[in-house]
Order: C-alpha cells, then sequence, then structure tokens
C-alpha cells in the first residue's frame, strides 16, 4: 500500500511538467504547425522562472515570466514557420539549440556576484505541495491530493483543453486550420491568425511546464535541468494521439515507467533500468504504426492532416 | 503601399550565396548585442573565439576533429533532406555505430588477422548507422508512417542502450567506476594525421566529392530531387518511391555511423560517455545552412566547429559561459530560415490599388 502511494505520488510530481507541455504542443500541432523547439522553450521557461523567483520572491513573478520567455521562443518560431515559411522541423530544431544554448548561458551570467554570476546552487522560494482537506487523506489516492499548486492547476488544464479543442467554436477553427487550411480560409478563419495564437499559447504552456522544473519538482537552477523531457513531450502528443485528454494518460505512463525504475532500482532488481527506460520511446513507434495503419481504413484518429505545411493562399 | 510576397520564377541563385552571408553577419551583430548587455567587449569576444578556433595548427586540428563528425552526418541528413525525408535521427545512427563498431573492436579482434580488425570494426558501424535508419525508411516507404518521429525515438533507443553497455556489461573492470569500456586493442585505432585529426577527415571529403557528382550527375540523383519536389510527380515518372527511400536511407544511416565509428576508433578509443552530445542535431544545421549541397557542408561543418571550439576557448580566456557558441549556431540559423523565403519568393511594395490590381492573380495580400 505504502509502495503504491509512493510510486502515485512521483508519478503525478514528474508528469506535471509534462502534461502542461504536452497539452501546449497539442495546441500548437493542432494548427498545423511542429514545434521541436519544446526543449529549448522548457528550458528557457525554467531559467527565467527561477530567475524571477530568486530575485523578487515571488513565485508569480516566476511563473509569468517563464510564460512570457515560452511565448516569445514560440513567436519567434511562429514568424519564421508561419510568416517566412521555413522549414518547421529545421526552425524548431534551431530554437532548441538556441534555447538551451541561451539557457544555459544565463545561467552563468545572471547569478548574483557573490556567486560568479552563477545560477548554480541558488535556494530560492519554491512550490510546496499542500493537501486538500478530506481528500488528501484518502487511502491510495489521498497522494493525488498532496501537491503543489501547479499540480491541482493541470488537473484542471486537461478537461479545459480537451473541452476547448472538442467542445467550442475556437476548438473548432483551430482544428480545422489544422486539418485543412484552404476550406478554413474559404470559411473566413484568418488561418494565420489561428497559427501564431495556438503557437505562442502552446510555448507559453510549454514554458509553465518549465516553470515547475526549477520552483517545484527539482528547485533550483541546474544545467540541462530538462533531462531531455522536451523530446518527450514530442512522443507523448502522437502518444495521446493529439488528444489532451489523452496526453495525462501518456505523461503518468512516463511519469510512472521512471517511479517503477527508482523502485526496482531501490529493490536491487537485475532487470537493467535501460530497458525500462527505452519502452515509452518503443511504445510511441508502436502507437504512431497502428495510428498511421488505422488512417488508410479512413478513420480520422493521427496527426492533423496539414501539420508542418506553411500555408500559402495561392497555392493548392 | 502595402508589402507582397510573389513566387519568383525559378529559385534565385545569387540568393543562395547573399543570404547565407548575411544571415551569418546578422547573427554576429545579435549576438554581440547580447555579449554587449552582459557586459563584455564584443570584439575581443570574436577575436578570442577566432584565435582559438584557428590561432594556432594545434587549435586548427582540434576544429577538424570537431568537425569530422558533423561533416559525415551532415552528408547523412543531406540525402534524407534532399528527398523531403526528415531525418533526425543521425544522433542515434551515429550512437549505433559507434557501438557497433566498440562491440567487433572488443570482442572479435582476436579471431581476426590484425590488418581486417579496423576495416570490419568501420564497417560493422555503418551497417549499424544503416539499420538504424533503415527501420524508419521501411516504415515510411510502406506504411507512410511519419519519420521526423520514428527517426527522432530511435535516437533514444540508442542512446539508451549505449549508456546500458558502458555503465553495465560492458564496463571496464579496470576502470575505477569510469562510465566507459576497455581500450580497444591499437589494431582498431584510426590512425591519426595531425594532432587528434583522423583519417575520418579523408572519408568525408571524398564522400562528400562522391555525393556532390551522384546527386548533381546521376539518374539516383535526379530521382532523389524529383522525389523530394513531388511524390505524385514522381510516381508518374515511374520512379520505384519506395525502393529509393529505402536505399537513400540506408546511405544516409551508414554515413552517420561512419561518424560514430570514426568518433570510437579515432578520437575515444573505446565506447565511453560523450559519444552523443549532439553532433547528429547540429548536422541539421549544418546541412541546411550549406543549402543541402554537399561539399559546401564541408566548409559549413568547420564554421559550426569553430563556434564550438571558439566557444570553448572563450570560457578559458574570457570567463565567459562556452555555451556562448551554442548560443551563436542558433543564432546562425534564425535569420537564414527567414531568409530562405527570398530565394523562391520577392518582396514587391505596391503604390496603389490600382496597379495591385494588375498582378490580382499572383499575388498574397497581407
Amino acid at each position: 500500500m505504502g509502495l503504491l502511494t509512493s510510486i502515485l505520488a512521483i508519478t503525478i510530481r514528474a508528469g506535471t511538467s509534462l502534461i502542461y507541455a504536452t497539452v501546449g504542443e497539442i495546441f500548437t500541432e493542432r494548427s498545423g504547425i511542429l514545434n521541436l523547439g519544446v526543449e529549448g522553450m522548457m528550458l528557457m521557461g525554467a531559467a527565467s522562472a527561477f530567475v524571477a523567483a530568486y530575485y523578487t520572491g515571488s513565485l508569480f513573478a516566476g511563473v509569468l515570466l517563464a510564460m512570457v520567455t515560452g511565448g516569445i521562443l514560440a513567436a519567434i518560431h511562429a514568424f519564421l514557420s508561419v510568416s517566412m515559411r521555413a522549414n518547421q522541423v529545421v526552425s524548431g530544431l534551431c530554437i532548441t539549440l538556441f534555447g538551451s544554448g541561451m539557457a544555459s548561458f544565463l545561467g552563468q551570467r545572471l547569478g548574483p556576484p557573490e556567486n560568479r554570476f552563477y545560477l548554480v546552487g541558488l535556494v530560492g522560494p519554491r512550490f510546496t505541495p499542500f493537501s486538500i482537506p478530506g481528500l488528501g487523506n484518502l487511502p491510495i489516492i489521498g497522494s493525488l491530493f498532496n501537491q503543489d499548486v501547479l499540480t491541482y492547476i493541470v488537473y484542471l488544464l486537461v478537461p479545459l483543453g480537451w473541452a476547448f479543442l472538442y467542445r467550442t467554436r475556437y476548438g473548432l477553427n483551430l482544428r480545422a486550420v489544422g486539418e485543412n487550411p484552404h476550406t478554413a480560409d474559404s470559411a473566413g478563419i484568418d488561418v494565420l491568425k489561428v497559427r501564431y495564437a495556438a503557437t505562442i499559447i502552446g510555448g507559453m504552456l510549454v514554458g509553465l511546464g518549465g516553470a515547475h522544473l526549477s520552483l517545484a519538482y527539482t528547485p533550483g537552477w541546474s544545467e540541462n535541468i530538462t533531462g531531455g523531457r522536451g523530446w518527450i513531450v514530442i512522443a507523448l502528443v502522437i502518444f495521446a494521439m493529439w488528444n489532451p485528454a489523452r496526453a495525462a494518460a501518456g505523461a503518468i505512463l512516463f511519469g510512472g515507467i521512471n517511479a517503477v525504475q527508482f523502485r526496482l532500482q531501490a529493490a536491487g532488481t537485475t532487470v537493467p533500468a535501460a530497458y525500462l527506460n527505452m519502452l515509452p520511446y518503443l511504445a510511441t513507434i508502436i502507437v504512431l504504426v497502428i495510428v498511421t495503419w488505422w488512417e488508410t481504413l479512413s478513420k480520422k484518429v493521427g496527426a492533423p492532416a496539414a501539420l508542418t505545411r506553411a500555408y500559402i493562399r495561392e497555392e493548392k | 503601399m502595402r508589402v507582397v510576397i510573389e513566387k519568383r520564377e525559378s529559385r534565385s541563385r545569387p540568393m543562395l550565396l547573399i543570404v547565407p552571408v548575411f544571415s551569418f553577419l546578422i547573427s554576429l551583430l545579435l549576438a554581440g548585442l547580447l555579449l554587449f548587455i552582459s557586459r563584455a567587449n564584443p570584439f575581443a569576444t570574436y577575436a578570442a573565439m577566432f584565435r582559438g578556433a584557428f590561432g594556432s595548427w594545434a587549435n586548427f586540428t582540434e576544429t577538424l576533429v570537431k568537425a569530422i563528425p558533423l561533416m559525415l552526418t551532415g552528408l547523412g541528413v543531406l540525402i534524407a533532406f534532399r528527398m523531403e525525408f526528415w531525418n533526425i535521427g543521425a544522433e542515434g545512427q551515429l550512437t549505433l555505430g559507434g557501438v557497433a563498431t566498440a562491440w567487433v573492436a572488443l570482442f572479435w579482434a582476436q579471431g581476426l588477422p590484425g590488418w581486417l580488425v579496423l576495416p570490419a570494426s568501420l564497417i560493422v558501424g555503418m551497417l549499424a548507422g544503416a539499420l538504424w535508419a533503415g527501420i524508419p525508411a521501411l516504415l515510411n516507404a510502406y506504411m507512410s508512417v511519419n519519420e521526423t518521429l520514428t527517426t527522432l525515438m530511435l535516437n533514444y533507443v540508442a542512446i539508451l542502450l549505449a549508456e546500458h553497455l558502458y555503465y553495465g556489461p560492458w564496463r571496464d573492470p579496470k576502470g575505477y567506476g569510469f562510465p566507459g569500456t576497455a581500450p580497444l586493442p591499437q589494431s582498431a585505432w584510426l590512425p591519426r594525421l595531425a594532432g587528434r585529426a583522423h583519417l575520418g577527415i579523408v572519408f568525408a571529403v571524398l564522400l562528400a566529392c562522391f555525393i556532390w557528382f551522384a546527386i548533381h550527375r546521376t539518374k539516383w540523383g535526379f530521382e532523389l530531387n524529383i522525389l523530394g519536389k513531388n511524390r505524385t510527380a514522381a510516381r508518374f515518372l515511374g520512379i520505384r518511391i519506395e525502393r529509393i527511400i529505402v536505399v537513400s536511407l540506408l546511405f544516409s544511416g551508414m554515413l552517420s555511423g561512419l561518424a560514430g565509428a570514426c568518433e570510437v576508433t579515432g578520437i575515444s578509443r573505446r565506447l565511453q560517455q560523450g559519444l552523443s552530445i549532439g553532433y547528429g542535431y547540429t548536422a541539421i544545421i549544418v546541412a541546411w545552412l550549406s543549402q543541402l549541397n554537399a561539399l559546401a557542408v564541408i566548409f559549413v561543418a568547420i564554421l559550426i566547429a569553430a563556434l564550438a571550439v571558439g566557444g570553448d576557448q572563450v570560457q578559458m580566456v574570457m570567463g565567459l559561459p562556452s555555451a556562448m557558441g551554442l548560443v551563436l549556431q542558433g543564432m546562425l540559423l534564425l535569420p537564414m530560415l527567414a531568409g530562405a523565403l527570398f530565394t523562391d519568393y520577392r518582396l514587391l511594395l505596391i503604390r496603389s490599388r490600382i496597379r495591385s490590381g494588375e498582378t490580382h492573380r499572383k499575388e498574397t495580400p497581407r
């Protein structure tokens, strides 16, 4: 019982940043823009959240700045891929490279003079878990309600994100732009505006995911604090088949494998951790194959049809 | 007055050169601004970076050491990108190539005649890289599975496998816990030409010439280009799309596998931590900056490697973060991507509504 509870608690804590970023990337990709810059945006989000919270003492300022930097990087990607019609794969990679370089640069430049301008090793404010009265004492699932405030917000974000995509007019427009921009355009939707908005809002959520890392999950700044989470997010989006509701399930699977693996190592099992860690990636490939195969049976479940295609009105 | 984007009749040739050169200057300017803000003299920093990368023969050979894997993976990426197959799995292909090479050199060297150990290791490394690119190629060619995502996922599988091996079963028992295998036997060492710069540079230059020739002068290169422009047209022309995709990707993966094999036999001379440090991703930038031209890859790879080596030097000499090199690499490509529009399109300034009406059919109002 205690084991299960602790695994669940670690899973949720590890999964929070993944869910923020995955929901953000789903919005972006639903509009037809593939943003491979998640890793860079998360790192910049984590760095700027820590800097703002450290100097102002306000966690809110940290979260806000993380969302702004995530949004700015995403806006660069939107400008390149929507307005300048650049290759989205290359542009996204460029954002990752630039973002991770910049985060590492700032991490050695923005600290106080007494710490030789480094951010590493500083202790800043952090989100602490608190129990929700009544729910926090439940057996097993009680650990779901002993979390920090950003995790509680994620519980709301998933259903709201789903409802936005599938139950509102804006969500419908967004999906239309990602499926068939020409049709959406003739229906009077401003394709470029929707794509800009979806990419920037997506980037803000990714930045927020980064903030959870440096303010709650592993408080403080360290080089490569994301540990490749940005790339896991790209996998999760496919795994979730571009649906925010399923993103939570995927993030829990990824987070859970991590948690189980810690436990197994502690218990001294002989199953090499590497094989367990490979599972999510192999599972993603298998899901991708199945999704694609379904598509050929003309059941619409997978990637937005116009993903990675620039919209040029005069070219069909 | 309005700005209108109009498609050019054909790609602008001068723009193919002007855009990268201007992008480089703009990125130097932007990064200079960043340096200025962070209390460093941009000119002194650039001078230190330049000296770090090219200042002495020893420094130059170190730049080449970093450039060799970028050249080989860059060429691999280029082949795939030529047909718009977004292979971002060069990192995994390189890693698996390194693993397979180490496997042969560590465990089969005794059974082989001495002269055969190095070629056998390199060839098995190339085959492993080819295998790792072949899986996404088959899935894409026959089932239309998105290659960007499969190649990316396989990177992690390869990197985790390599880590598992050098932390676990292959770890050198005499290595005091250092994450790496025992040294490879001397028969598997790739000869070094100058400093640590090894024979891989010769492979890279010869392959670049070969690939340039193959792309511009052979039927395969022609088919590759058609496939990249329009798959439907390629099918009408009777091109066997599936075969071209698989064969080209095997070649692409082979090049990245060779990069890994050369790193293991030429630099570290064992399988160890630090094999997968992002060459495969930077390769995409190299391929793109060289406008998918195989000969340009050689020079662009040296330039990008110089930024990395120069960045390390800046840290030692001026106490600036070595990440400066990474920031510059990222900044280098941003204006380049924005500028690429001008090779295929031109901007028109339209004075009045009447005149804009004349070219109405062609334009996109902004």
